[in-house]
């Protein structure tokens, strides 16, 4: 057990294990992707009301779920690197960021060109909107926070303190329709009880999430590595690895 | 574990508790303009402010849109089954607009009570399913929440 915190603290290791997870992970993503996109969008039934377009609820719903749990991620990265100075974390942390931005935007976006032909405007301050919005600032804030920061242990954190603050966001994203009067309909996949989206177009969208969680991992994980590169860029290691690759 | 570390670990957790908290309590305070409309029983109980800018939400009642020949006015009811609020516009509706549906209207109540709304916006429910899902339903005697009609 010790052994393995231990070794997830050595860039090498890391390196090297997160490399051998990526060969396999990210064809499987790429795979789960394409598939639950062509399911959803060419072979699932238009809805009775919103005909065709709803089908942009396979990625709708996967980015703005994926973009929740990514926080959680960044958060707890942060914390872990508050209390056990744990540098892998740390960088864990800044690799997060910019890819839960990216997932809260293209919730944001498709949010808004979904609202256009079904409530009838492209933009409303409802909680909901408004509490994912805040999210992307909190992303945003986040990224541009550390490199406000010349001493990166002092960046790291800021950030951690930042993100673990805005944590208490994600619970009000999550219930806002329940607790307010909002434009935005209430959840429709359920974890308690039946869900009210119909079997045969609730598969897809839950191979589309579970595809946005391994592309988030992927992406995670790429970001990892190319932080420890720039970090390590002065030892022995990555001087061996930039040598191998510079002969092979 | 190592007391320096129980220590970082107890201030993550008071960060948390205390963010929350003050949090908590700021959308508490607010928590009459974090709602994006007025439900008609609002109305009803004088809640909602007469003459200023406002949004007013409920099920449009069945068989209550009456559409003008000559022009894009329609007229209509929305209700929360507790009070109802009459509406007024001139304009474009959203396609999903219809009786039985959520609807939003944003303007303002006149002194009768009536809502002249300057934008109607459609509030869909959380329920998706196929066309023929929908039919046999309806058939079943059955609405689209599982409810007997």
């Amino acid at each position: 057990m010790w052994s393995f915190f231990h070794k997830l603290g050595s860039p090498p290791w890391l390196y090297g294990i997160s490399g051998s997870i990526l060969r396999w992970l990210l064809p499987l993503t790429l795979l789960a992707l394409v598939a639950g996109m062509v399911w959803g969008l060419l072979f699932t039934a238009p809805d009775f009301r919103q005909g065709n377009s709803y089908r942009i609820i396979y990625i709708h719903v996967p980015a703005a779920v994926v973009a929740l749990a990514g926080y959680y991620v960044m958060a707890l990265a942060g914390a872990v690197n508050l209390i056990w100075k744990m540098k892998m974390a740390d960088v864990a942390m800044k690799a997060a960021a910019p890819i839960g931005a990216a997932l809260t935007f293209i919730a944001l976006l498709t949010g808004a060109i979904w609202g256009k032909p079904t409530w009838g405007t492209w933009w409303v301050w409802d909680a909901r909107i408004t509490s994912m919005l805040i999210l992307l600032f909190l992303y945003l804030g986040v990224v541009a926070l550390y490199e406000a920061f010349d001493n990166k242990e002092a960046a790291g954190k800021a950030c951690a303190v930042l993100s673990l603050v805005g944590m208490v966001n994600i619970p009000i994203i999550y219930k806002s329709v329940d607790w307010w009067y909002s434009l935005h309909q209430p959840a429709s996949i359920k974890f308690t009880g039946e869900s009210t989206i119909d079997p045969s177009m609730l598969y897809p969208l839950l191979l589309m999430i579970t595809a946005f969680y391994a592309l988030f991992t992927c992406c995670l994980l790429m970001n990892m590595r190319a932080e420890l590169l720039r970090r390590e860029s002065r030892t022995n290691w990555v001087r061996k690895l930039a040598q191998g690759a510079g002969r092979g | 574990m190592h007391p320096i570390r129980k220590q970082r670990l107890y201030l993550v957790l008071f960060l948390i508790l205390f963010s929350s908290v003050a949090v908590g309590l700021v959308t508490y305070a607010l928590r009459g303009n974090i709602n994006l409309f007025f439900s008609p029983a609002d109305v009803a109980a004088g809640k909602a402010p007469v003459g200023q800018a406002i949004r007013v939400g409920g099920m449009v009642v069945e068989g209550s849109v009456q559409r003008s020949d000559d022009s894009l006015a329609v007229r209509f009811v929305v209700t929360d089954y507790e009070a109802t609020v009459p509406v007024v516009y001139e304009g474009i509706l959203p396609d999903l607009f219809g009786e039985g549906q959520g609807a939003v209207a944003s303007g303002a109540l006149d002194e009768y009570g009536v809502m002249q709304a300057t934008e109607v916006l459609a509030k869909h429910d959380e329920n998706y399913m196929p066309p023929e899902v929908a039919d046999a339903l309806e058939k079943s005697g059955y609405d689209h929440k599982g409810k007997a009609q």
